[in-house]
């Protein structure tokens, strides 16, 4: 049987039985002798001290073990970079406990621990705090001229600053002959993963925990619990096989982590924190933000000066930023630009990273105005986007590593038929309900960091790669183990990735779709490593026919080393471990993107939306009855799990421009549904007709794969598509997200 | 309300109950104010069924109760005593995956794979209940089950693939 | 959520007993919202008596006046899809699948159905004032997010919308809510059932806390030939209504001869107006007919700072649902709107 190469095969999900079963454990999930359950109890002001809590009557009922707060709770490191993590912004990272102060509305004031989960709730439902308020602020749209630039830190580094101005854009813009100005606010939307979070920490002993987690990153919850706890980094272990779905929020250790550990090492049992769905909604979010833009274009069609600015939400204590501005410039080359990007401090808990932040958010803004300028010179919006093609980016003056966008928009357009659309706004109907086609263009960047990956011939001749990254839904084990199978060219039977655990090799957290080039660049650097270590050992065998043969001679294939000039000659792995006195042959390698090289090049994956929107012409219902999104991210190594992250990220994107958001109330500045109830995402009833086209690329630059991530690429476009579709179908352009149907009344 | 001490705590007792889970026998000693979720998953160590927002607004926690598809979050153990109850550990049949079941694995129809127990437990109580036909009606009578990851499309497909041959059957 | 005694009643009798002189008693039938609202601590009970174990009360049956009874027992689903009442009130049938989840459908009662409490934002958060949830404290929604809230029958005290779609048709079919206690039986017209907040915004009914529903009886005209219930909300399934409407027509030679309308969304109770159904009678079945009678519905309608587009929209989704009701076959999965 000729061994095909499995980067590009639609390999089903690796993991699927195990999910399909109910056998595949989540962090809430793990038992223990004696395991205690804690019940987290959230602060019902926004600002100000905690008076008092009357703790005594709670920890009168029996079963119930111990009542933590900021009172009572272990002596901890003392400086805010101890409780930094990988993913923190400037500022000072929120402290569990840590005193009497509170920064926000929900913000964890005491942890329950009790024999069950019931009497942990009910504990925590009659704990009395009384508390004395101060004024606060949650309202950003109020607040705007309060706005200021934002803080630098290592964070920043992967989210740079706005370019500075160019040329002259007061004079180009007035200069027009076209001009669009706009606003555009969504509101707060939390990530909102089915699993609960949640942490079961194994108290293994003195000074020593295993812990499931859940999260996006396992190294850096066990970095972030070392530094806290005082622990040996070696006596944490971080443990995060299933994460069921997580969209960024699991980037930063969450304090159901610190609040669980932290009970097990003062009671010395094994203890499970899990926070109820309410509590889901007392951490990390999508900042509300409101942005402006002024486009100007030329008669020819040519956009020639852009001014973007953004307001983002940020709490008072961490600058989190989001690269929102910087992106008109690389997708429209226009010479006059200013690019603003400002924070704004509330009363609330630091924003957090929510599957494509700050692109998501940008194209909102960016592409309806394209729409509109494209409507107002009567040019068909995707011509308009080809007139403005960049070839280059002239924001920063370097091409890019690759970028068929081209054929996306003609790939796409073919497949809707986007040819049928007439450009008139409400021209086209179906009985009552009126018509509308939009499209939009998508952009993420296409990073990727240092990471380590250990290779293994196992004594049977088969291979083990391991890393400590997780896989959230995206599909790692399955891409992860085509990649490593090609290096030996195996059967995936005979590959077995190892991750989602801290004492595997290093990987940074997973998100920013920077795990497949990340981790898979390891795993490819690893697997050269191995092949190097296991011809060695050929070579030196007995008699060996390899003997004088180098890498370009060999192939690994059929389970061992084969020569070029005579496929017959044929060395099986098995032989050579039985030559390397049965033991298995291993290696640990790190992979650096070559920044050198890169940096002279603009990195992304690119998208185009193409949606159909039905609307009731009197009720004002919408319905997205089908879209296509045509990606072009590099080489897709799993064509059938990718196209999932695309379907995946175009849901989101329907959800964003239609459904989801979260409801502050600002005199109270508590969010009011902090449910799925309330807080609607697409039901199946809502999603219809979605097809995904991957147009052909190569990047021989990027990466070795060749390959962007897919994780965020499909949300970008979708949500400005629909709106501009909207504004096809009715004539109302609407720049506030969601958008409620009764708004087309 | 009183609050519940150590004197008070005796008329709380827990209960014995007796459930048919996945065609096992099994005892089961709660408190009344035990969901039959938490009675699975906490005090029969049965997590395939999953908690994912506890109040009836997400499907996650389906399971099939005498024969019909019904939240366990939404109801206590307690109430449930002498059912027949069907979770996601038992709808294979030994190693023979069930049809729904790899159906979603066929047509990538997860991807966490958390909403996953309760989308398939959910399938089977609807194409039991033979009410949904076309497309638009299936997708209506799955709407209690959200998946956040956006495998809609594919969770349709797989069911409604598995649906057809049934009805061809 | 607090711990409770829980008991079993074998009959009728034994559960009024059980909860007798008890405040803080429960009865808990399908539970889909009491236990919801215990979780959150909305409602406390030191006693659930549970009621799914009494004998009588779980069938739907003819009755010999010509309706049809349905016992409080029986779940959501087993009405939606029992053949008299998808032959004789589909209009019935259609709104209670509008509603909920199948699961929850599975679960949920007929009599429990009636008793369910609103989605208010505000009375769901006990870190928030709510005349509803603790009398005196305030309403939060008047001055609040108030997009999901009432425009009809409001009071100053309370603009809490009451969520079921099953009792919309219900109110449109005139059904009656037969009620036992400890003081014995009887019977409430359904407009009677459930209260507007006035100064009592925390009693969502007449019923009174010992009094269990047994049945509820629907008169025998069932309008299956010109029906329609319309849900409007933010979502096409799974999520309350913004506006509903359910529509029974009896027409004669083109004329109608009976109208029901009844809309969900948009007060504290089920909305009828008796008057505009009166107006309609001997009238074509025509749009602007159908505006007119949208508009006496509305009439008084107040809207809130972000619910105002409510009273449009319902005005709209009356007439479009009437003429759905002229064709019935354009019912969509979900109660969507079409034609």
């Amino acid at each position: 049987m000729l061994d095909l190469p499995q980067i590009g095969q639609p390999v089903s999900r690796l993991e699927g039985r195990a999910k399909v079963t109910g056998t595949a454990k989540y962090a809430g999930e793990y038992n223990a002798d004696g395991l205690l359950y804690g019940y987290v109890v959230n602060s019902t002001i926004t600002r100000g001290k905690i008076v008092h809590i009357d703790t005594n009557a709670v920890k009168e009922i029996e079963g119930v073990i111990e009542v933590f707060t900021h009172e009572n709770r272990p002596s901890l490191a003392w400086f805010d970079m101890q409780y930094s993590d990988m993913d923190a912004p400037p500022g000072s990272p929120f402290r569990p406990l840590q005193n009497a102060e509170i920064k926000y509305n929900g913000q964890p004031i005491a942890l329950i621990v009790a024999e069950t989960f019931e009497l942990a709730r009910y504990a925590a439902s009659i704990l009395k705090v009384s508390y004395q308020g101060e004024s606060f602020e949650t309202d950003l749209y109020n607040h705007q001229n309060e706005a200021r630039d934002p803080k630098k830190g290592v964070a920043t580094l992967l989210k740079p600053l706005p370019p500075k101005p160019k040329g002259d854009f007061e004079k180009a813009f007035s200069d027009s002959a076209a001009q669009v100005s706009a606003e555009f606010v969504h509101g707060t939307e939390h990530h909102n993963p089915i699993e609960l979070f949640a942490t079961t920490t194994i108290y293994e002993g003195e000074g020593k925990v295993t812990i499931y987690d859940k999260t996006q990153g396992t190294i850096n919850c066990q970095l972030y619990v070392g530094n806290i706890f005082g622990l040996h980094f070696k006596n944490v272990r971080v443990i995060s096989p299933y994460v069921g779905g997580a969209f960024g929020s699991g980037l930063r250790p969450q304090y159901q982590l610190f609040l669980s550990v932290m009970a097990a090492l003062q009671l010395k049992r094994s203890i499970r924190v899990t926070l109820d769905r309410q509590q889901m909604y007392t951490f990390g979010h999508r900042p509300p933000t409101i942005q402006k833009t002024r486009f100007g274009a030329d008669s020819d069609g040519k956009v020639n000066a852009i001014n973007h600015t953004a307001i983002g939400e940020t709490s008072r204590h961490e600058d989190y930023t989001e690269v929102v501005v910087n992106w008109a410039n690389i997708i429209y080359p226009a010479k006059n630009t200013i690019l603003e990007y400002q924070l704004l401090p509330m009363d609330v808990s630091s924003p957090l990273d929510m599957r494509a932040p700050g692109g998501s958010t940008a194209s909102h803004a960016i592409e309806s105005t394209m729409d509109e300028l494209a409507h107002k010179m009567k040019i068909d919006p995707m011509q308009f986007r080809l007139i403005n093609y960049a070839d280059i980016d002239v924001s920063e003056n370097r091409p890019f590593s690759s970028k068929e966008l081209r054929q996306c928009y003609i790939q796409g357009a073919e497949k809707f038929g986007w040819a049928e659309r007439n450009p008139e706004p409400r021209s086209m109907r179906r009985g009552h309900k009126l018509v509308g086609y939009g499209m939009a263009t998508g952009f993420w960047e296409a990073m990727s960091i240092p990471a380590r990956a250990e290779a293994v011939l196992t004594r049977e001749g088969k291979l083990r790669v391991s890393s400590a990254v997780t896989d959230i839904g995206t599909g790692t084990l399955t891409v992860m183990t085509q990649i490593a199978a090609d290096e030996l060219g195996l059967p995936l039977d005979d590959v077995q990735f190892c991750y989602g655990d801290s004492k595997m090799p290093f990987a940074p957290i997973q998100g920013g779709s920077f795990t497949l080039a990340t981790v898979g660049s390891a795993i490819k650097v690893a697997g050269k490593a191995l092949r190097k270590k296991i011809l060695k050992k050929a070579k030196e065998m007995k008699n060996s026919p390899l003997k004088n043969a180098s890498d370009g001679d060999v192939i690994f294939e059929r389970g061992g080393i084969s020569l070029k000039s005579n496929p017959d000659v044929l060395i099986s792995f098995r032989e050579i471990i039985v030559a390397n006195e049965d033991k298995e042959i291993k290696t640990t390698n790190m992979s650096v993107p070559n920044v050198f090289k890169l940096k002279n090049y603009t990195r992304a994956a690119h998208s185009a939306a193409f949606v159909e929107v039905e609307i009731d012409e009197e009720l004002g219902t919408i319905q997205v009855k089908r879209a296509v999104t045509a990606v072009a991210a590099g080489k897709i190594i799993n064509p059938k799990t990718a196209r999932s992250q695309i379907l995946g990220g175009m849901i989101w994107g329907i959800s964003k421009a239609l459904y989801e958001e979260t409801i502050s109330d600002h005199r109270y500045g508590r969010y009011m549904n902090q449910n799925l109830g309330e807080y609607h995402i697409p039901s199946h009833a809502d999603v219809h007709e979605l097809d995904v086209i991957f147009v052909e690329e190569k990047d021989e630059i990027i990466n070795e794969l060749g390959s962007k991530g897919v994780g965020e690429i499909g949300l970008v476009a979708m949500a400005p598509a629909i709106s501009n579709a909207i504004f096809h179908a009715t004539g109302k352009r609407i720049n506030k997200l969601p958008i409620h149907f009764d708004e087309l009344l | 309300m009183e609050i519940v001490t150590k004197s008070t705590r005796n008329v709380l007792q827990p209960r014995l109950l007796s459930l048919r889970v996945n065609g096992v026998p099994r005892i089961l000693e709660v408190s009344p104010w035990v969901s039959l979720l938490d009675g699975l998953r906490d005090h029969l160590d049965l997590t395939g069924t999953k908690k994912g927002c506890d109040h009836g607004q997400c499907g996650a926690c389906t399971v099939i109760c005498d024969g019909k598809r019904i939240l366990s979050c939404l109801t206590l153990a307690v109430m449930k005593n002498g059912s027949e109850i069907t979770t996601i550990e038992g709808i294979s049949n030994g190693d023979e995956l069930h049809p729904l079941q790899k159906a979603f694995i066929e047509h990538d129809a997860f991807q966490c794979g958390y909403c996953t127990p309760g989308q398939i437990c959910s399938a089977i109580g609807m194409i039991d209940e033979k009410k949904a036909q076309t497309r638009a009606e299936v997708k209506d009578s799955m709407s209690g089950n959200l998946c956040r990851c956006g495998a809609n499309s594919n969770i349709i497909d797989a069911i409604m693939e598995v649906k057809e041959r049934r009805n061809h059957a | 959520m607090h711990n409770f005694n829980y008991a079993q009643a074998q009959n009728i009798g034994e559960a009024i007993e059980f909860a007798k002189g008890n405040e803080s008693a429960k009865f808990i039938a399908g539970g889909t919202n009491l236990i919801d609202l215990l979780k959150y601590n909305i409602t406390t009970a030191n006693m659930l008596v549970d009621i799914n174990h009494v004998p009588e009360h779980h069938l739907i049956e003819e009755k010999s006046d010509g309706g049809v009874r349905l016992g409080a027992f029986v779940t959501n689903a087993d009405t939606a899809y029992h053949p008299l009442i998808e032959s004789r009130y589909p209009l019935l049938s259609k709104a209670i699948l509008a509603g909920a989840s199948a699961q929850i459908r599975n679960m949920a009662t007929n009599g429990g159905n009636l008793l369910q409490r609103t989605r208010c934002y505000y009375f769901y958060d006990p870190a928030t004032p709510c005349n509803k949830r603790e009398p005196g404290t305030g309403c939060s929604a008047i001055g609040g997010y108030n997009r999901i809230m009432a425009v009809l029958g409001t009071s100053e005290n309370c603009i809490a919308v009451f969520p079921s779609d099953m009792c919309v048709a219900l109110a449109a079919l005139q059904a009656v809510v037969n009620i036992t206690g400890p003081e014995g039986d009887r019977s409430m017209p359904f407009a009677d059932f459930h209260r507007l907040p006035g100064d009592t915004p925390h009693l969502d009914n007449n019923l009174k806390t010992d009094e269990i529903i047994v049945s509820i009886d629907l008169p025998e005209k069932g309008f299956d030939k010109n029906y329609s219930y319309l849900k409007l909300r933010d979502r096409s399934s799974y999520a309350f209504a913004l506006v509903s409407v359910a529509t029974g027509l009896e027409l004669e030679n083109n004329l109608i001869k009976e109208a029901r309308i009844a809309l969900g969304g948009l007060a504290h109770k089920p909305w009828r107006v008796e008057k505009a159904e009166d107006f309609l009678k001997d009238k074509e079945p025509t749009m602007s007919n159908f505006a007119s009678a949208a508009e006496m519905i509305l009439f008084g309608a107040t809207g809130f700072e972000h619910n105002s587009f409510k009273i449009e929209l319902a005005k709209r989704a009356i007439v479009r649902n009437c003429m759905m009701a002229l064709n019935p076959e354009s019912q969509q999965p979900g109660a969507q709107p079409s034609l």
